[in-house]
């Protein structure tokens, strides 16, 4: 039975954890993830869970203890942001390529210099290649949900799992959710049941081989195997979710695609407000459309290029620079994506929302009045641009 | 488009001084009466004295949007000082109103606030907090001026609510309860409408 | 498909035979790897003068000299790798270095 309630981002993801009480979890804190380890620290404290807290004292020893917690056979978990996912860098890596199912709570945060503590994509963006699966939320609910399924995801697919929020857009804003019972999501997790970890002493197990160059390769191309062998078993577990739930998850959520003209494509909190822009210019009679990832990686590369090419022109926007002056990370991979298409859309890169920048409707507006003359136009002008940025050319 | 008849709230406050409680506050009492909630301040560094602002969106279907709030239908403003430095009544709605702590006559604020043409409602919040509660929390008392102005919640609800939640957060300071329930009353009775 | 036992697993194997991670679900798998192949110079031991004293096989960095009930046997020459410090240990002079081919 589903139980209405109203809380923050972070709070979602501490019940959720509470629901599932994983073996361990180890943490350092920083804004705006503090809440998550201090939620889970007092369910701890209250004796609502039996978890193994491991206080560390960093980041990459807060991964370090996940890696080995997981190694040995636990359900371990941790959550970050920003300068504390850059930390466990080297890490990361270890955890995805030893195959440990180890499920990070990121809320996501802008990298410094300057300093910043608001929200963008640049810390999990810049994570995109180190095998983690990465899930993204627009809302409170949907990091719940996500959370949730995560432990599915990564157990069954053995990669690890992060599960991304907007710092303080979602992550400190209050709103309705709808919690699933404690045994319902105990149910659906099940109890974590490897086949191997390092404390099963009838079989002995080694982890973290030396590869050298005549084994390396092939063990690579074993793990690229893994990431696309998550698809099928993504797709599973969103259909296994919705019949719990009745929310009913994909990679990517279509929002009034059908007979659209263009279209933006979206990550996290702000297709939000961009749906309500869809809604404003659809009561106007303007046929414009919404794509928003859920899931980047892995990369729904064929069933995302075929959604874009329902569109004339396609706004692809990136919470993230990557200094490439190529374009944000998702504009690189979808727009490529198309490139085997015969009938493409134009596909526009619009950086936005840099270090909490905010972005309203009427910025949104902007960018479908910018497409929609391109399409009358046919030319698209500058592929790689920014919006909601101080600007001498334009002023 | 679906009518989610949503209003927009802002809050200015000082650091310290409570206006993101009062707005969470807000937000969990709007749901108790079945509302949908937004709650969210906007996050910078943590500065004591420093202006703040606060946002809440309270609708009867869920709210996509996600940004700040530029076009309130009300302003809450729990520090007077603010309207010295601060454009407190930017793009706030005609029809809607601005929320004042202060000793001062709706008229007498309307001249600091560019002349204004809506509703200006003052509280001395501050006063009240002291004479109720002995300590200088001047976003209990505006919290219910402004459940009493908006009109989005019945104020007998909330009263009764509030009692509930107070009751569990000051499990071990019960003496505080019943300050704070005297400053939702006796704000709710002296917030004044010009 | 993933072979699971070490022994199966070579230069050869392709990606799809390799483990997850290259995981080893078994102990003592260095025993499969013959390093005795990496020796130049070969310890030959004269059983004459040998006191069994086993000073050499503590000594042995790569655990190739074997000791049953008191005495030490034969040398592994799968694992021995020719460094020569068990000659140069021995009180008696019983082992000789000599050019490996």
């Amino acid at each position: 039975m589903a139980r209405k309630d109203k809380m923050s981002g972070n709070e979602a993801v501490a019940t959720a954890m509470r629901q599932i009480e994983p073996d361990v979890m180890a943490a350092f804190p920083i804004t705006p993830s503090t809440e998550i380890p201090q939620y889970y620290s007092k369910f701890i404290a209250d004796g609502k869970v039996d978890t193994e807290f491991i206080a560390v004292e960093s980041e990459h020893s807060a991964m370090s203890a996940c890696m080995g917690a997981s190694a040995a056979g636990a359900r371990a978990v941790t959550a970050t942001s920003s300068a504390g996912l850059a930390y466990m860098w080297e890490v990361l890596y270890i955890v995805a390529s030893s195959s440990l199912p180890v499920v990070m709570a990121v809320v996501n945060r802008a990298l410094s210099a300057p300093i910043n503590i608001n929200n963008d994509h640049s810390d999990s963006m810049g994570a995109r290649d180190t095998g983690w699966i990465q899930l993204y939320a627009e809302s409170n609910q949907e990091v719940y949900d996500n959370y949730i399924q995560a432990f599915s995801i990564a157990e069954a697919c053995r990669l690890p799992v992060m599960v991304c929020q907007d710092g303080f857009i979602t992550s400190h804003g209050v709103s309705n959710i709808e919690l699933l019972e404690d045994s319902e999501v105990k149910d659906f997790v099940g109890e974590y049941m490897p086949a191997d970890y390092l404390l099963k002493s009838e079989n002995p197990l080694a982890i973290g081989p030396f590869g050298v160059s005549s084994y390396y390769m092939e063990i690579k191309r074993k793990q690229a195997e893994s990431m696309k062998a998550s698809m099928p078993i993504i797709t599973e577990v969103a259909d296994k979710y919705a019949k719990l739930s009745g929310r009913q998850y994909s990679f990517f959520e279509e929002y009034m695609m059908d007979d659209a003209d263009i279209a933006l494509l979206i990550i996290g909190s702000s297709a939000g407000t961009a749906k309500a822009t869809v809604n404003l210019l659809r009561s106007e009679g303007k046929k414009v459309g919404l794509i928003k990832l859920r899931v980047f990686r892995p990369f729904p590369r064929e069933s995302l290029a075929k959604a874009m090419c329902k569109v004339k022109a396609v706004a692809i926007m990136d919470k993230a620079e990557s200094f490439s002056n190529s374009g944000g990370p998702l504009f690189s991979e979808a727009r490529s994506s198309l490139y085997d298409l015969p009938n493409k859309p134009y596909a526009i890169n619009y950086i936005y929302g840099l270090g909490g920048r905010d972005i309203t409707v009427e910025h949104f507006c902007e960018i479908y009045n910018d497409l929609f003359a391109i399409i009358d136009s046919n030319d698209p002008g500058d592929v790689y641009r920014y919006i909601g940025v101080r600007d001498s050319r334009f002023k | 488009m679906e009518n989610i008849n949503l209003t927009e709230i802002r809050w200015h406050g000082r650091g310290g001084q409570g206006a993101k409680t009062a707005c969470m506050l807000l937000a969990d009492a709007a749901f108790n009466s079945g509302k949908h909630v937004q709650g969210f301040p906007e996050y910078g560094p943590e500065r004591m004295g420093a202006p703040i602002t606060a946002y809440n969106r309270i609708s009867d279907a869920h709210c996509d949007v996600h940004s700040n709030i530029y076009y309130p239908n009300y302003v809450v403003v729990v520090d007077e000082t603010l309207l010295n430095s601060v454009d407190v009544t930017s793009g706030l709605h005609e029809a809607g109103a601005l929320i004042v702590n202060s000793k001062k006559t709706p008229e007498e604020i309307r001249q600091k606030v560019n002349g204004y043409p809506g509703k200006i409602c003052v509280v001395d919040a501050t006063a009240i907090s002291l004479e109720t509660i002995g300590k200088n929390f001047p976003n209990t008392p505006m919290l219910a001026a402004t459940v009493k102005i908006t009109n989005l919640i019945e104020t007998n609800k909330f009263l009764q609510d509030m009692e509930e939640s107070l009751k569990h957060k000051f499990s071990k300071k019960p003496h505080l309860i019943a300050g704070n329930i005297a400053a939702f009353k006796k704000s709710m009775e002296e917030v004044l409408v010009g | 498909m993933s072979l699971k036992k070490a022994s199966l697993i070579n230069t050869n194997s392709t990606w799809q035979e390799v483990t997850l991670a290259g995981e080893i679900y078994e102990p003592s798998t260095s025993l499969l790897f013959n390093t005795g192949e990496w020796r130049v110079n070969k310890p030959v031991i004269d059983w004459d003068k040998c006191t069994h004293c086993l000073l050499c096989a503590p000594y042995c960095p790569d655990s190739s000299i074997p000791v049953k009930s008191g005495l030490r046997l034969e040398y592994d020459y799968m694992h021995c790798k020719g460094c020569g410090i068990c000659a140069n240990v021995c009180p008696v002079n019983a082992i000789t270095m000599i050019k490996e081919g």
